[in-house]
């Protein structure tokens, strides 16, 4: 039984995103289960189903006997106003019966243009959207993901966060409740429960203070036995723990549609505008024979035609030629394609990419984030013009004549220089593939070249967490610098340009280091209409404006304001494993250009060593 | 070797596309280990042709595809294989060698029967049924068919080989031309007979099910697993 109406699928656009039924879901018998998880994704359906982690946590959650795991998307914005007007609670795609008859609703928060989408998915549920509202008998709503290093703006909507990753402490918190649940279960007494495990942030027991100046004073636990800071949890060995055999395979076209594996969690780099390199610390590997008998497992329970490596920097996983060959082989033998991430260009990935892809057809990926030597050093990008222009080199000599290049705007201490570096470092590899291939060879056309910038916003743990971001106004005459140095070039023809949206960008920044005085806000914006922020057809900047206008919201305070070096942050009360003064260290080096070694190279005292695991342990 | 494979598709995979059912079965060809054969070059493809589009929303008991095999291989073992991948309502049917001179499914299929009922679970409107005979009569039935860019009118009654209701006149069934040249959808006939009778027509009213395909074999019109 469906339940939406034949009537209603029939009008809706790609009514497969709303049935359930794919290959690999899970239907168990709801009468043997204790607990029933609603793990939501807050965007569209092919969009979520595209994401790892929850792949991982439903295969985790529905090995267990007691609980059965059902997935939840957003209804995109033609089935939103029919659920409304019809009164059709939002249900689970596996069962299809309503979220809010679920014990848990697990929210994954992958991105701060989601905030609408969680409140949409909670009024649509039927459940009150804010956490002081909720009785007994509502779900235990949950978040996880990059987003709640600072879940702060959205810290009213949740009973409590995940800090970390999934897959160490689920167990006992389905333990606990099952225990809360079996006498007279008060939710506010389990959540002071699970505020004691390690890596449970619980908002509502913990009272904020401020400054006069509207900066945070201090985080106060409500309760003695709650803690001070919450550190977060990691998976201590990536090879013995859970990882699905079988992930479901969409019927539609979804973004990811292939056997993802992921090799390994963390980076050694230290990108200094990077969040996922601070907060996936430390490095930790997993081991190569287990992915490689994981990918055949993958590939013939799901049918897929490609597989896929994940992680933040592959070139940097030890075994990684080894893998690579062992996928070669068997993927020929298979008719399987194998679609590798960015990797460094070197003779290795050369001669890799020659083998796995159509030239013709593939370009090749440099991340260099600034134009110039100075500005690299600045944000502790270890890569040099040398080493761009020598894999251009290279890459040229195999036959490809595309190029991409990514860049962002708007970084600490910029200068004209730095955005019109970019222009300069384009057109030099122009030059180089016209150096590098003489005209008869040039069988594939002539090299074009595609130069992307998006614009530096300031995370959470990060050296720049102190850094002003940029106003919107600077956002787009820096574009306007970069076109303009673009075209002033000799090799300007060869070149294409594109730029990110500056609206959504000031929108993210606020909502990245904001505070808990935002959620009204969050809350105003999408009483008003705003949904889908993530989408450019669908965001709706006026109706932002006007929400903060309407809280009182100064937006240059969360934006482009420079924080002191002492200021207390609203994320201060999570822990990372990263320390304060290991990040205001990288700072000051930042301001003096100096770059600081990765990992294998050298241990530079982040404060990831308490965890005791990975590359911080065996180098 | 050549095989024919007929599927039926019932239920919730009813509002799965024919472009998705496409990727469903190369899919299920991998998971089932069916030997199904590549084409050669850069990027290889399964050997795999469909006889007909069915419409998201419409279920069927005959639905075919053809696929060429890399190796001999029983065609009861390769019908167990794929029904163990299968997920709820797709199942395999029936699975049949084709002579090497065989036409593909798609170019082969000559027409189809449906059957056509109400999502209400209602009977059809008496003066529909008591129509039927007098809109059979005529000697064209003229429709309008938008195409991408022009209107056309077409008559459909050469193409309407037979059609009824059924007793208890919870069923219509209709046999209709469905070669490429003349399809005609089971759908338009229902609208016709509705727009003679001057009785207003929603699409959504009605729940249509493919009963099965047909190809011309020496002059007679035969299911395209009896070719």
């Amino acid at each position: 039984m469906l339940a939406l109406s034949d009537e209603i699928l029939m009008t809706i656009d790609k009514p497969a995103r709303y049935i359930g039924n794919e290959i690999n879901s899970v239907v168990k018998d709801k009468s043997k289960i204790d607990i029933r998880f609603a793990m939501c994704f807050p965007d569209v359906y092919e969009i979520g189903m595209s994401h790892l982690g929850l792949q991982i946590l439903y295969d985790m959650f529905n090995k267990f006997d007691d609980v059965w795991c059902e997935r939840v998307f957003s209804p995109w914005i033609d089935l939103d106003p029919i659920m409304r007007r019809d009164n059709i609670p939002l249900f689970a795609l596996e069962s299809q019966e309503p979220v809010k008859d679920f014990d848990f609703l697990g929210i994954t928060i992958q991105y701060e243009m989601c905030y609408t989408n969680i409140l949409q998915i909670l009024d649509l549920s039927k459940i009150p959207l804010k956490s002081s509202d909720r009785g007994n008998d509502d779900p235990i709503v949950v978040g996880g993901g990059p987003c709640t290093y600072n879940p702060e703006p959205i810290a009213d909507f949740f009973d409590f966060f995940y800090i970390g990753e999934g897959e160490t402490k689920y167990r006992e918190i389905f333990d606990l409740y099952k225990k809360h649940r079996a006498g007279n279960f008060d939710r506010k007494q389990f959540l002071i429960e699970v505020a004691k495990i390690d890596g449970m942030y619980v908002p509502s027991l913990y009272k904020v203070e401020y400054n006069e100046d509207g900066t945070v004073k201090s985080y106060i636990p409500k309760n003695l036995s709650v803690p001070k800071t919450v550190k977060k949890e990691i998976v201590k060995d990536l090879t013995d723990t859970y990882y699905p055999d079988a992930p479901i395979v969409p019927f539609i076209k979804v973004t990811q549609d292939r056997v993802v594996l992921e090799i390994q969690r963390g980076c050694i780099r230290g990108c200094r505008f990077c969040q996922a390199g601070q907060i996936y610390r430390p490095v930790r590997e997993r081991d190569v024979e287990f992915l490689k008998k994981q990918a055949v497992k993958m590939l013939e329970n799901t049918g897929h035609e490609e597989i896929s490596l994940s992680s933040l920097s592959s070139s940097d996983y030890s075994k990684l030629e080894e893998l690579v060959n062992f996928l070669i082989e068997e993927c020929n033998q298979r008719k399987i394609n194998i679609s590798l991430p960015s990797l460094r260009i070197d003779n290795f990935s050369v001669d890799v990419m020659s083998k796995v892809q159509d030239i013709k057809k593939s370009s090749l990926t440099f991340a260099p984030e600034a134009g110039t030597q100075r500005m690299r050093n600045v944000i502790n990008k270890g890569l040099t013009e040398e080493d761009i222009l020598n894999g251009a080199h290279l890459a040229f000599e195999n036959g490809w004549s595309k190029v991409k290049l990514y860049f962002m705007l708007g970084l600490p201490g910029e200068t004209k220089e730095d955005v019109e570096g970019i222009g300069v470092l384009a057109d030099k590899i122009a030059r180089e593939f016209f150096d590098t291939v003489p005209k008869e060879e040039r069988k594939n056309g002539p090299v074009q070249i595609t130069v992307s910038t998006s614009f530096f916003i300031p995370k959470p743990f990060t050296p720049f967490q102190w850094a002003p971001q940029n106003t919107r106004e600077q956002f787009i005459e820096k574009a306007y610098t970069c076109r303009s140095s673009i075209m002033s070039m000799l090799n300007q023809k060869r070149i294409k340009y594109n730029w990110h949206e500056t609206d959504v960008s000031v929108l993210e920044g606020i909502m990245a280091r904001g505070d808990r005085r935002l959620s009204e806000s969050i809350l105003t914006a999408y009483e008003n209409g705003a949904l889908y922020d993530a989408w450019s057809d669908t965001y709706k900047h006026d109706v932002w404006l006007d929400a903060f206008e309407k809280n009182n919201v100064d937006i240059d305070f969360y934006t482009t304001r420079e924080r002191s070096i002492d200021e207390v942050f609203p994320w201060d009360v999570i822990d990372c494993g990263v320390s304060k003064n290991f990040l205001k260290r990288e700072y000051e080096r930042s301001k003096e250009g100096v770059v600081t070694p990765n990992c294998k190279l050298n241990c530079n005292g982040c404060g990831a060593g308490s965890f005791g695991v990975g590359i911080c342990v065996n180098r | 070797m050549k095989v024919r494979i007929k599927f039926s598709k019932h239920g919730a995979v009813r509002y799965i596309g024919h472009l998705d059912i496409m990727r469903y079965f190369q899919k299920s060809m991998r998971k089932s280990g069916v030997d199904i054969a590549y084409s050669t070059g850069y990027s290889p493809h399964q050997i795999m042709s469909f006889a007909q589009p069915l419409g998201v929303g419409m279920e069927s008991d005959g639905e075919y595809l053809d696929i060429e095999m890399a190796s001999e291989e029983n065609c009861e073992d390769i019908r167990r294989k794929l029904n163990s991948v299968m997920v709820p309502g797709i199942v395999i049917e029936n699975v049949v060698a084709l002579p090497d001179d065989a036409g593909n499914a798609m170019a082969s299929v000559a027409a189809a029967r449906y059957k056509i009922s109400l999502k209400s679970g209602d009977c059809f409107n008496l003066a529909l049924i008591d129509a039927l005979s007098g809109f059979l009569d005529q000697n064209e039935i003229f429709i309008t068919k938008e195409t991408k860019k022009n209107t056309l009118i077409v008559d459909i009654k050469p193409g309407i080989y037979e059609a009824s209701f059924d007793e208890s006149g919870l069923f219509f069934t209709c046999f209709l031309d469905a070669s490429s040249g003349g399809n005609i959808k089971a759908i338009t006939v229902i609208k016709a007979l509705c727009d003679y009778c001057k009785i207003e027509f929603k699409p959504l009213d009605y729940m249509v099910c493919r009963l099965d395909t047909y190809a011309n074999k020496d002059g007679a019109l035969v299911p395209l697993d009896k070719v």
